[in-house]
């Protein structure tokens, strides 16, 4: 038997002997006992101090009316408990992230399933109801008898999450624990959908998740999302998850980050940062960031020209690399000055004696660090690439832009 | 393998000066870019605000009172800065737009009743501007069979195809198209000095001994007082709370952005105030001067003006008209449908594709086509379509500063940024006034109405 919050809420309560006690004003779910049991229903009583039925107390459960299987005297005055998850304050009305449809939506109702125990009824919570059917009905409760609301509803398309698929947003760190709500899920989204889920919350919730995700996560998502929110993320982060996370980022990403906080707030930050990665941000800071210098990343991948595809992909097998920086590789002469690139694709095909030097890219296309972004672009264009060198004045190779730092600045 | 470190070391010898002087500007470049970003729904929501009814209203006031209307603009755009500050700092500092926060705290059926309100009252509103783009064509005797359905393909096209950045620079621009306004009123020659004198309230001045000889006394009668209302109705709109709200959260205007919002509210609060004088001074010079106390519509206004101000005048005027109305028929219907959408859960927003956001799609364009559509077969009736429009307005506008006033006294939302006791008692008072106007509009026009 099916039951929705909307029809249990103002249900008509009775004891075991018969007796009216009060009406159903709000119910709980303790979710470090059951996740999705209904533990507690909170009876008002007019002028008297409410009561709580815990849900072994509970016999039935009807659309409208709970009986209970114990008398009036049994139960408890209630008493408020940071534990315990109301439907009515916590819930309906709220915005909830589905985890499985990868978007923000709001609660118009819940879905109950009821479940016999042992002398009493439990009422599991099974699906969060965002759609048309429970906004008719907490539109026409109380007001259309519930046979007729249950008739309407059932010619309307449903549409509903699973509550295992569901992710509450609390911004309260401490409230968050006693509710047992992780962000375990979330993390298994692609950072690109949770950037989206994230720039539909405010901006409360959204350091409350940046604050609970693991930090590579929070990189990933960072790196993602609009650039005036990540700055103000930044500032409101504690320092040592901020440089943790920045960390992870690429060191591209992490100066483009760094380069819209204030003086101070980065320096903090970098110095916060490992000496090694910190020097890699500090060099990126210095160029433009609209020109070739600002759009580079200095991990890059380069080798010796004479060195032959199957020494080259022995290396490779032992560094610990990052797939987006791997579309090409530099190769120097022994100068350390650039002498061309070789696409990973042709690495691939090529026999495993081949010399990499045999295997570049012509013409050998590169530019200094202050190049202006429009200059990157056509060349991308012109030569289709996949990534670009960027060069000093010895032309010694000091970073690479990629194609995907192309593509975004691109969409902006 | 090169150490890359090095090799890097070598250019930032060279390039440190070039960084330290690109340092130095960065903070000026990005103060000025940081005010370009913010600056805007303050300035186009209370530009908006002087559409095809507001128009109307204060040419009619200034024909029919003269100068004598003047004093009330100081305490109306007080009014009008402290209803949409609180809406801006709700925004900033809870993160959820007017329609969520409503919706949150006061639950489904109460938003729901509310949202149908906004539904009826706004597409009255969108009526009210395409009844204003007839207006200004019949100045230029352009047949409204033409205009009207191109101004609503125009407004369509422009909110579906452009993008919202381009959008908001539109509008940005279209606020400078008011300036007709300024010239208009330059062109009809008014006596400055006594217009300006009539800003302060003519009652106390009188009493200053040797400027006595040019102050005119308003008559408080019954139809000074139906002007009264119909101005005050007319500027603070209870569509624009929600509107500036919204624009605020989607700009990600937070706490440490707020005061460049307030300023960019209150610019626009005293920028709309400052039109709606240049219109009332141009009417009060020319028309009330010249005995013509009534004028029918918005674009007779302009017609009048011909004769007394000259072509160009009266061209300015229609044209300032005309901009007026298409500029809120393109964003009332947009505002419209995105705060229902965001209030019931359904998809919205300009940048989901039409499958992602039918809902959102549909109410928008329903409410241009059907503006449109009603305002073309019943033209005739379009004096009762705006008088209807701004009842509509009246009532609702209690009830949605009711319920932002109670948003922002709440500490759990706000915290220590909760309305002072001296805000709140202005708020609650010029509530409380707009109330009383309300029923005095109400009254007077459902008095129009059926006689």
């Amino acid at each position: 038997m099916e039951l929705y919050a909307t029809e249990l809420m103002g249900a008509k309560t009775y004891d075991a002997k018969g007796n009216y006690v009060g009406r159903v004003r709000e119910f709980f779910i303790e979710p470090a006992q059951a996740p999705n049991r209904v533990s507690h229903f909170l009876l008002s009583r007019g002028h008297f101090q409410p009561l709580i039925a815990r849900h072994d107390q509970v016999s039935s459960v009807t659309a409208g009316r709970v009986e209970l299987n114990v008398s009036e005297r049994a139960l408890e005055l209630y008493q408020p408990n940071e534990s315990l998850l109301a439907v009515q304050k916590d819930l309906l009305d709220q915005q909830i992230i589905d985890t499985r449809g990868r978007k923000v939506v709001r609660v118009n109702d819940l879905d109950l399933a009821e479940q016999r125990m042992n002398g009493s009824v439990e009422l599991r919570l099974t699906q969060v109801d965002v759609g048309l059917p429970g906004a008719v009905r907490r539109l026409l409760q109380g007001v259309v008898p519930s046979k007729v609301v249950r008739k309407l509803q059932s010619k309307l398309p449903h549409s509903g999450i699973r509550w295992e698929f569901v992710n509450l947003i609390e911004p309260d760190p401490l409230r968050r624990v006693k509710l047992r709500i992780t962000h375990e899920k979330l993390e298994d989204l692609h950072p690109a959908d949770l950037a989206d889920i994230m720039e539909e919350l405010s901006a409360s919730e959204r350091q409350s998740i940046i604050a609970s995700l693991d930090e590579e996560t929070a990189a990933a998502v960072l790196a993602e999302l609009d650039a005036r929110l990540t700055t103000r993320i930044v500032e409101n982060l504690d320092p040592e998850k901020a440089a943790n996370i920045l960390e992870e980022m690429a060191p591209d990403a992490a100066a483009d980050l760094l380069a819209d906080l204030s003086k101070e707030t980065s320096e903090e930050l970098l110095d916060e940062m490992p000496g090694h990665e910190a020097e890699e941000v500090r060099e990126l800071l210095e160029f433009d960031p609209a020109a070739a210098g600002g759009m580079m990343n200095t991990e890059f991948v380069f080798v010796g020209e004479n060195s032959t595809r199957e020494e080259v992909l022995e290396w490779l097998r032992k560094q610990d690399l990052n797939f987006d920086q791997l579309d090409a590789i530099v190769l120097i002469d022994s100068d350390a000055q650039y002498s061309g690139a070789v696409p990973v694709a042709r690495l691939l095909l090529a026999a495993p004696e081949e010399r990499l030097a045999a295997l570049k890219m012509e013409p050998l296309v590169t530019l200094p660090p202050e190049a202006n972004e429009k200059e990157v672009f056509e060349l991308f264009d012109k030569y289709n690439l996949r990534m670009l060198t960027v060069v000093d004045r010895d032309n010694r190779p000091i970073g690479a832009i990629a194609v995907d730092d192309v593509v975004s600045r691109l969409v902006k | 393998m090169l150490n890359r470190t090095n090799i890097a070391a070598q250019w930032a010898g060279w390039s440190e000066r070039v960084g330290r002087v690109r340092a130095a500007a960065r903070p000026i470049r990005r103060r000025i870019a940081l005010f370009f970003a913010i600056v805007g729904p303050g300035l186009i929501v209370s530009n908006v605000d002087n559409d095809a009814g507001g128009i109307y209203t204060y040419a009619q006031s200034g024909a029919q009172f003269g100068n004598t209307v003047l004093w009330t603009l100081i305490p109306m755009t007080v009014v009008l800065y402290i209803s949409l500050e609180m809406c801006s700092r709700l925004g900033a500092f809870s993160g959820k737009g007017l329609s969520d926060l409503i919706r949150e705290e006061f639950g489904f059926r109460v938003t729901f009743f509310l949202m149908a309100a906004v539904l009826v009252v706004n597409l009255g509103n969108v009526m009210a501007e395409f009844t204003g783009v007839f207006w200004a064509t019949d100045v230029f005797r352009i047949n409204r069979y033409i205009s009207v359905p191109l101004a609503a393909v125009l407004v369509w096209v422009l909110v579906v195809l452009g993008t919202a950045k381009w959008v908001e620079r539109i509008f940005l621009a279209i606020c400078l198209v008011y300036f007709s306004y300024v010239i208009s009123a330059f062109l009809a020659k008014p006596e400055w000095l006594i217009a300006l004198l009539h800003l302060l309230p003519p009652h106390l001045i009188r009493f200053v001994p040797n400027i006595r000889p040019f102050v005119q006394v308003p008559l408080f009668n019954a139809s000074y007082a139906v002007i009264l209302a119909g101005l005050v109705g007319t500027t603070i709109a209870p569509w624009q709370h929600f509107y500036l709200q919204a624009a605020v959260v989607e700009k990600r205007i937070g706490p440490r952005q707020y005061a460049h919002t307030r300023n960019d509210v209150l610019v626009g609060s005293i920028s709309c105030m400052v039109i709606v004088f240049f219109i009332i001074v141009c009417t009060a010079a020319t028309l009330y001067v010249k005995g013509i106390h009534y004028v029918d519509n918005a674009g007779t206004a302009a017609i009048a003006l011909k004769p007394l101000a000259g072509v160009w005048a009266s061209a300015l005027f229609a044209i300032g008209l005309l901009n007026a109305s298409i500029f809120a028929a393109s964003i009332l219907p947009l505002s419209t449908a995105y705060v229902i959408c965001e209030a019931l859960g359904f998809e919205s927003g300009i940048d989901r594709k039409f499958g992602e956001a039918k809902i959102f799609y549909a109410l928008y364009t329903a409410l241009i086509v059907l503006g449109a559509g009603l305002v073309l077969f019943f033209g005739r009736y379009a004096k009762i379509i705006l008088l209807w429009s701004q009842v509509l307005n009246g009532f609702l506008l209690p009830v949605v500063l009711i319920f932002i006033l109670i948003l922002v006294n709440r500490r759990d939302l706000m915290g220590d940024k909760i309305n002072s006791r001296g805000f709140n008692w202005v708020a609650w008072i010029s509530t409380a006034a707009m109330i009383v106007l309300t029923f005095v509009v109400a009254y007077t026009s459902l008095h129009e109405l059926f006689h």
